[in-house]
């Protein structure tokens, strides 16, 4: 038991101290038959395995279900609950050091790491992974953002939609400024 | 006249038999026969006798193809000479949803060929499922002069130069449909290529291409096109865009919007309202992506007589939706998201009476967290109101065999029953048992039945309520459900009218599959994958029934006896000769 907590201390996880994430598993509920199950089963009536299963579904992902044709699923990506400002949310993100300013469309992302990920690819530099102890301590940057009430917040702590809908805009620091983020 | 001359001295032995048989000359019964457009009353026609037969087939010029493999382009030029209108579909449906290896086939240019050769004056060509590369289009752009309308529904394999050389070259274009394709969009300047000279477009959906076309020359289009009827725009389109396009088209029946939710000023939205409202033949709203609230009621002018709103890419909240629907009593096809939940679907039951088809899409069909969408009670609530529903799609995430036996009482006029509980084999969420008694009330209420899809957890029982009771059902799609091979027995032992049968992640094995060995000629088609057939079983089956092709689909890395994906149809064609080596035609 010690174990699990000590590692849940150190785990990297996105989400509000505290708080605890339902964990997204590949593993099938235990009431409901596999596929390969079925497809072994053959006669096997379905009355054994009747028990509920009161804990939250962690699904295995199945091909072409449901049964969505793809164009509709790829026309559906782009759209996420309303966030205000219109048709995309395009913040300002700087660079310490860079010359000018690049602008983002953050409905176009779902999450943090495809967020990372795309600045990490637009200006050429590495953020690395982010901690709730230690912040994006191990790389020479830290994403940070100003919010609603024109505070520097480090990106990662809140959840996604209340990130992005508190997001201003984004800059990405540099150095020892960085690193003393990871410290506070 | 000519033809019927020719005809006589080619293909009755015995003249003078002939006209003793016929009681009134064969133009006579031609031109009566030419007023026949259902091609299955033109298929019972053909059967009466030979005389019918052939003047059937002088007659006929439009051909339906449900399934490109079961007869070859050359059997159809023979028996048909005079055909003018095409429509060919390709692929088993489970393509739709990523079950059918890329290279299956269903490749459009052989039989492109054939028609330039045997109909230099089609006219129209209206594909489904297939494949059709830009060659082919380009093929088509300068082979066939009369050429008027293209229609291409779920294709793929093409891009917008494909379109272009279409543009470019067909100066008698009516229509240019492009739906729901796989299609490589390498940009909008195929748009621009419609010479300034062509004015007699009256059918342009463009909705599925994602990149920018040049405005300027949509809007000059749309003005020389003075019939133009149906226009569907792309996400591209601004509203503003759409106001000057509207304000030079006042006639569309039928209007496709594009992206409705950028800022507008009031004056432009007082603009907005003013052209819509101008449009007094619209019936058809699509589109409406990324829809702000805000703006529409700039549309009720025109929801007052609309019959079909597709509200599929608009991600409304159900006030949202209640507040339009007030507006939109003549409503009869209603295309939603699940955005709108069961308040939303409350709504359509108090404002929609003559509603008769109803499809609620999933907007988030993959994400297990979101709890929200619709439940039975939305289902419900639309049965109420809506007596004359008979065609609707529902993908929700919970439902009771209860909410079903409902419905159908309020509906029992069902003739298409699509249910999607989107949770594999999900049992009744308050009694915890199957769903056998909710399809079990479908089929014994329902007698008009012609199309179900089922879905939760189901045992063989549903499969004898639908084999007793389902008379008239031609075409079902099962998943991840039944209990034995007997479930499957049943059906092919009670649906007469069993055309097409689709089933995926079930326990029914080879003595299923052989159950309906008397029954597949008279089908379309079968698809079974990852089922419990093996290749013995689909062996046996190709050898007793040679008018079958039966191919199959193996997967990596499974089992060498197994069948993963099974396709099971009929052809006088043979097997084909195009299949990939990733298909295998026993």
């Amino acid at each position: 038991m010690e174990n699990d907590l000590n590692l849940k201390a150190t785990e990297l996880r996105l989400g509000l101290p505290g708080s605890d994430e339902p964990e997204r598993q590949m593993i099938p509920r235990p009431n409901k038959r596999t596929l390969s199950d079925i497809v072994s089963e053959g006669s096997r009536s379905t009355t054994e395995e009747d028990h509920q299963d009161t804990a939250p579904p962690a699904k295995v992902q199945i091909v072409g279900w449901p049964p969505v044709r793809s164009y509709r699923k790829n026309c559906l990506q782009g759209k996420k609950d309303e966030v205000e400002g219109g048709t995309g949310m395009y913040v300002k993100v700087s660079v310490d050091g860079a010359p000018y300013l690049r602008k983002i469309d953050l409905k176009v992302y779902r999450s943090y790491p495809q967020l990372l990920l795309a600045l990490e690819n637009m200006f050429k530099l590495t953020i690395g992974a982010y901690s709730e102890r230690e912040g994006y301590n191990g790389s020479d940057y830290a994403p940070t953002y100003e919010d609603r009430d024109g505070d520097w917040m480090l990106v990662g702590d809140v959840p996604w939609e209340m990130f992005i809908s508190s997001c201003k805009r984004l800059r990405i620091m540099k150095g020892s400024e960085a690193r003393g983020l990871g410290c506070v | 006249m000519e033809p019927s001359e020719l005809k006589r001295s080619k293909d009755s032995p015995n003249s003078d038999e002939s006209t003793r048989r016929s009681s009134f000359p064969d133009e006579v019964l031609e031109r009566v026969l030419s007023l026949l457009k259902s091609h299955r009353d033109r298929s019972s026609v053909s059967l009466v006798c030979k005389d019918w037969y052939n003047a059937e087939r002088w007659s006929r010029t439009h051909v339906f193809i449900g399934n490109c493999y079961s007869v070859s382009p050359e059997i159809v030029a023979r028996r048909f000479p005079k055909i003018r209108s095409v429509t060919l579909k390709g692929k088993p449906r489970f393509s739709d949803f990523n079950l059918v290896p890329e290279n299956w086939g269903a490749d459009i240019h052989a039989w492109l060929v054939v028609f330039a050769a045997k109909y230099p004056f089609l006219e129209e060509l209206r594909l489904k499922r297939m494949a059709i590369s830009d060659e082919s289009l380009e093929f088509l752009a300068v082979s066939f002069p009369n050429f008027k309308a293209l229609s291409l529904l779920s294709c793929d394999g093409f891009s917008t130069n494909g379109l272009a050389a279409i543009a470019t070259h067909c100066k008698n274009l009516t229509e240019l449909d492009i739906q729901e394709n796989g299609i490589d969009d390498k940009g909008g300047s195929w748009l621009s290529c419609f010479p300034e000279s062509f004015t007699s477009l009256e059918v342009l959906n463009f909705a599925n291409l994602s990149s920018d076309i040049n405005f300027d020359a949509l809007e000059r289009l749309v003005g020389r096109c003075k019939s133009m009827r149906v226009l569907k725009l792309n996400r591209s389109v601004s509203l503003e865009q759409l106001q000057r396009l509207l304000v030079n088209a006042p006639q569309l029946a039928e209007l496709g919007t594009g992206s409705f939710s950028e800022e507008l000023t009031f004056r432009q939205y007082v603009e907005l309202e003013s052209a819509l409202s101008n449009c007094q033949n619209m019936h058809t709203l699509y589109g409406l992506w990324d829809a702000k609230g805000i703006y529409l009621p700039a549309l009720y002018p025109v929801c007052t007589h609309l019959t079909f709103l597709n509200l599929s890419y608009a991600a409304l909240r159900s006030d949202e939706l209640a507040k339009l629907l007030a507006h939109c009593p003549r409503l009869k096809r209603l295309w939603v998201l699940d955005t709108v939940e069961d308040k939303g679907l409350e709504a359509v039951g108090l404002n929609c009476p003559l509603l008769e088809e109803l499809r609620v899409f999933p907007a988030d069909p993959f994400d297990e967290e979101i709890i929200h969408g619709v439940t039975e009670a939305g289902f419900v609530a639309v049965s109420f109101g809506c007596p004359r529903l008979h065609y609707v799609l529902y993908f929700c995430r919970q439902m009771t065999n209860a909410a079903v036996a409902t419905i159908v009482q309020n509906c029992p006029d069902f003739t298409h029953f699509r249910l999607c509980i989107m949770n594999p084999g999900q049992p009744d969420y308050i009694t915890n048992e199957p769903m056998d008694e909710a399809f079990g009330a479908v089929v014994k209420t329902c007698t008009k039945l012609q199309r179900l899809s089922v879905s939760g957890r189901l045992t063989d029982l549903t499969f004898e309520y639908i084999g007793r009771y389902a008379k008239n059902l031609e075409t079902l799609s099962v998943a991840f459900a039944g209990s034995s091979d007997w479930g499957m027995q049943c059906v092919m032992g009670g649906c007469s009218k069993l055309r097409k049968l689709e089933i995926r992640d079930c326990p029914f094995g080879n003595a299923a599959l052989l159950s309906g060995l008397e029954k597949y000629e008279s089908m379309r088609s079968l698809w079974m994958s990852a089922c419990n057939v093996t290749m013995n079983g689909c062996r046996l089956l190709a050898r007793e029934m040679p008018r079958l092709n039966v191919e199959v689909m193996k997967e990596d890395g499974s089992d060498d006896s197994q069948a993963d994906k099974v396709y099971v149809y009929r052809s006088i064609a043979g097997p084909r000769r195009d299949a990939p080596p990733s298909v295998l035609t026993l």
